[in-house]
């Protein structure tokens, strides 16, 4: 039994400056101020497993091997919130949760990083993500053989319709009745939440054209649950939310993560993963408390996202491994797929104030399922938005290109304003991918230069997405209807599972190709993108990466010394009411 | 001077404080914003006095109300070292980036007119920073910074940024502002709460600025 520290006061508040999850507890992210007791392993005795990352990917993936009865230990650079105390109504405050750490970006179309593809906070971009949470259409899986793009996933879409179902319950997922494309799928377990104005705009759109839509299946409360309350409406969903409605890694997973075992390490970057002479890696170097440490670990799992992920592999090169770890296609770093994010603007009659509620209530994914008047390859879906005014008045700056007077004027229409925008897919190319400069960050690691641009398929797949849009807007009456065309959003790819060691870096079980004791699990692995959000899919894979590590282990067929999982589950007592 | 017709009479976003729709974090990270001094950490003396002459233009204010201080949270970023975190090939971080593009600004001010920028009648200013929106600035104080870039990028960003982020700024667009824990309860087209504000319609100012006087 361990020692509770009720009452201490020495951790400091600060959670930027400070790690929070140590001394035998970590923040109790339903109460301020609170505390839960959690596990800590020696960095000398090699845990079953070290997970780089808390995100969709690797906060879902501790969750599940903890309860395996694996032991783990979950690395985060970033802060260890508690979102009630912690977050404020405010966007310039709430840019903590972004990545900011120096990066270069270059190609034809330089990717605008931080607020809507990075998090670096325990729980990942998961604590500000719009909770917008699709399935993929099952063809997507198999989108070279069937659709004659991209490339094929090495999994059948049916099992993967049985893990969206469990993350679904897991988050308690509030979208509509029945769903209204793709083969059937259960009721969502929480009604759909209510339209906002922006959202009713979409909806008339496709219903004057002819398309449908739905509420917006949404990883956010539309009743309460446990500790946490239902969705008030807040609007601030993107900068982070302080009601804990959101569905969030950091108010699911690792809690469930915590209470089986699994210790998480806030304010630890790892910058190398160690390989031993017998070429298995061996645990993970880390910065921590000022200084660099090292955990020993019978398998490690990178799960740091389309460029960490990357990055830390390149970075972990050895003489035996010159070109980086996993490595031996030549492909980690490449085939970089972020999505088109357009959108098409305008001004209603109406009083709109899209500001309130989550930003993407409604949505259509006719143009995922829809594949007959395309001279393009590839999907994408349009939903409702709810920009606040820092990021709408960046938008009127930085695509329209209005300041001085006629800045001010039109931001005085913000509450005028209604728009569509896509999630669209973007196809791979290797060319498109994520390298090192020869410049170093804080750590004094090597920064990641991220190179990207459009190819003519994204080209042709934007400019119909614009079009119809601009269509669906007309037909709700909109005015001074204008396109934004450079924005994206979500990154994904640069270590793409398949079922070749020579064309993929891992195994449809996110086991790499090259060291049997190394993992990637997060959108890194995608090999297609799709034109829907990805956190479901990265929390489908997590889940199903967590089973095939149990029945591997099971069999025998992990590396020396987790064959079988570490009995640690009676040594925790969760302290929850 | 053109026409700045109150959209939102008598809506002031601050009114809502002390009521549910402002937290303690909230309210802690406001009162700092509000209490950033007009003067600067970062920037040198001629560096901010140029900083305040772009603000004016990026986002000009009206005189009958105390201006929000721009360059100062401009400047209150640079000095806390938060950043965007990404950057072209040849573009320094931010605070450099912004040392650099005030450098080459006067520089082409002082080339073309013969003074600093911050001495240019307004339209010249405006010249000036249509001329780096478009990319013609070429001086060598640029370096390996396109003018067009930081622009876009870091003056304009960073200036749009700061002004949005400021309360009065939010009421002058009759954003609800701060929302938790209350949030909203009305949320479909042209359904209003009675803690959100009230456009002036059709000349009518009055009802609006009765509701808005309501808010709390």
């Amino acid at each position: 039994m361990m020692q509770l520290h009720a009452g201490a006061t020495a951790v400091s508040d600060d959670p930027l400056h400070a790690p929070r999850a140590c001394d035998g507890r970590a923040p109790d992210v339903f109460r301020p101020g609170g505390w839960v007791p959690m596990r800590q392993y020696r960095e000398s005795e090699p845990v079953d497993f070290a997970i780089v990352g808390t995100g969709a990917g690797g906060g879902t993936l501790a969750c599940k091997l903890a309860e395996y009865g694996f032991s783990v230990v979950a690395f985060d650079a970033g802060p260890y919130f508690r979102p009630l105390e912690d977050f404020a109504s405010d966007e310039s405050e709430q840019t903590k949760l972004y990545w900011t750490d120096d990066r270069i970006v270059d190609g034809d179309n330089p990717l605008q990083l931080g607020s809507n593809n990075s998090g670096k906070a325990v729980g990942g971009s998961t604590v500000h993500f719009a909770m917008v949470s699709l399935r993929f259409r099952p063809e997507w899986f198999k989108s070279r053989s069937m659709l004659g793009y991209g490339a094929d996933w090495p999994l059948d879409w049916h099992e993967m319709w049985s893990y969206y179902a469990e993350i679904e319950q897991a988050l308690k997922i509030a979208g509509p009745v029945t769903y209204p494309w793709g083969p059937p799928r259960p009721r969502y377990p929480y009604r759909a939440h209510p339209l906002n104005g922006a959202a009713r705009a979409l909806a008339k759109g496709c219903e004057a054209l002819g398309i449908k839509w739905t509420e917006t299946p949404l990883a956010t409360l539309s009743a309460p649950r446990g500790l946490a309350r239902p969705c008030v409406y807040r609007g601030f969903c993107v900068t982070g939310c302080s009601t804990n409605a959101k569905q969030s890694a950091l108010v699911t997973w690792i809690p469930r993560a915590i209470a089986a075992g699994a210790e998480i390490r806030d304010l630890a970057m790892v910058g190398r993963v160690e390989v031993e002479s017998s070429g298995l890696v061996s645990g993970v170097h880390y910065h921590r408390d000022g200084r660099w440490r090292f955990q020993r670990a019978r398998n490690v799992v990178v799960a740091g996202y389309a460029i960490e992920t990357p990055r830390l592999l390149l970075n972990s090169a050895t003489a035996r491994f010159p070109n980086g770890l996993a490595n031996s296609s030549g492909l980690v770093g490449k085939n970089l797929m972020t999505q088109s994010n357009q959108a098409v603007w305008g001004r209603l009659e109406q009083e709109v104030r899209s500001y309130k509620g989550p930003p993407s209530l409604a949505i259509t994914e006719h143009w995922n399922y829809e594949d007959r008047g395309k001279d393009f390859f590839g999907g994408y879906s349009y939903m409702s938005q709810g920009p606040l005014p820092q990021l709408w008045a960046n938008t009127l700056f930085n695509a329209r290109g209005l300041w001085g007077n006629s800045l001010v004027e039109a931001m005085k229409d913000y509450n005028h304003v209604v728009g569509l925008k896509i999630v669209g897919e973007m196809l791979p190319q290797e060319s498109n991918r994520v390298t090192l400069s020869e410049e170093v960050d804080q750590y004094g690691l090597r920064i990641p230069r991220i190179t990207y641009s459009w190819c003519d398929n994204d080209k042709r797949l934007i400019d119909h997405s614009l079009k119809f849009m601009r269509r669906a807007l007309e037909a709700v009456n909109a005015t001074d209807i204008w396109i934004q065309d450079d924005d994206t959003c979500h990154l994904n790819g640069t270590a793409r599972m398949g079922s070749d060691a020579r064309s993929s870096v891992v195994d449809a079980d996110c086991r790499s190709w090259d060291i049997p004791n190394l993992w990637i699990c997060d959108g890194s692995v995608f090999p297609t993108v799709g034109g829907a959000n990805p956190s479901l899919t990265i929390q489908a894979i997590a889940c199903r990466t967590a089973d095939r590590i149990r029945a591997l282990a099971r069999r025998g067929e992990l590396e020396a010394g987790s064959a079988r999982p570490s009995i640690h589950r009676c040594s925790i007592e969760v302290q929850r009411l | 001077m053109h026409e700045r017709r109150d959209r939102y009479p008598g809506y002031d976003v601050l009114a809502k404080w002390s009521g549910p729709s402002w937290n303690d974090k909230t309210r802690d990270v406001i009162t700092r914003r509000l209490s950033i001094a007009p003067e600067p950490r970062f920037f040198t003396r001629d560096e901010y006095e140029t900083v305040v002459a772009i603000a004016d233009r990026i986002v000009p204010q009206p005189a009958v109300r105390p201006p929000v201080p721009i360059a100062a949270l401009v400047d209150r970023k640079l000095a806390e070292q938060i950043m965007d975190g990404f950057r072209r090939p040849g573009v320094p971080r931010d605070g450099e980036a912004w040392r650099r593009g005030l450098k080459a600004l006067n520089a082409e001010s002082a080339a073309a007119y013969d003074k600093r920028f911050a001495e240019l009648p307004e339209a010249l200013q405006d010249k000036l920073l249509r001329a780096a929106q478009s990319g013609e600035l070429k001086a060598a104080e640029w370096g390996g910074l396109r003018c067009e870039v930081f622009f876009k990028h870091r003056l304009g960003r960073d200036i749009v940024l700061a002004y949005y982020a400021h309360p009065t700024a939010w009421s002058e667009i009759g954003w609800g502002g701060p929302a938790s824990p209350r949030g909203y309860v009305r949320l479909d087209l042209d359904e209003r709460d009675p803690w959100e504000a009230a456009e002036a319609k059709d000349g009518n100012d009055a009802t609006a600025r009765r509701s808005n006087r309501g808010v709390r």
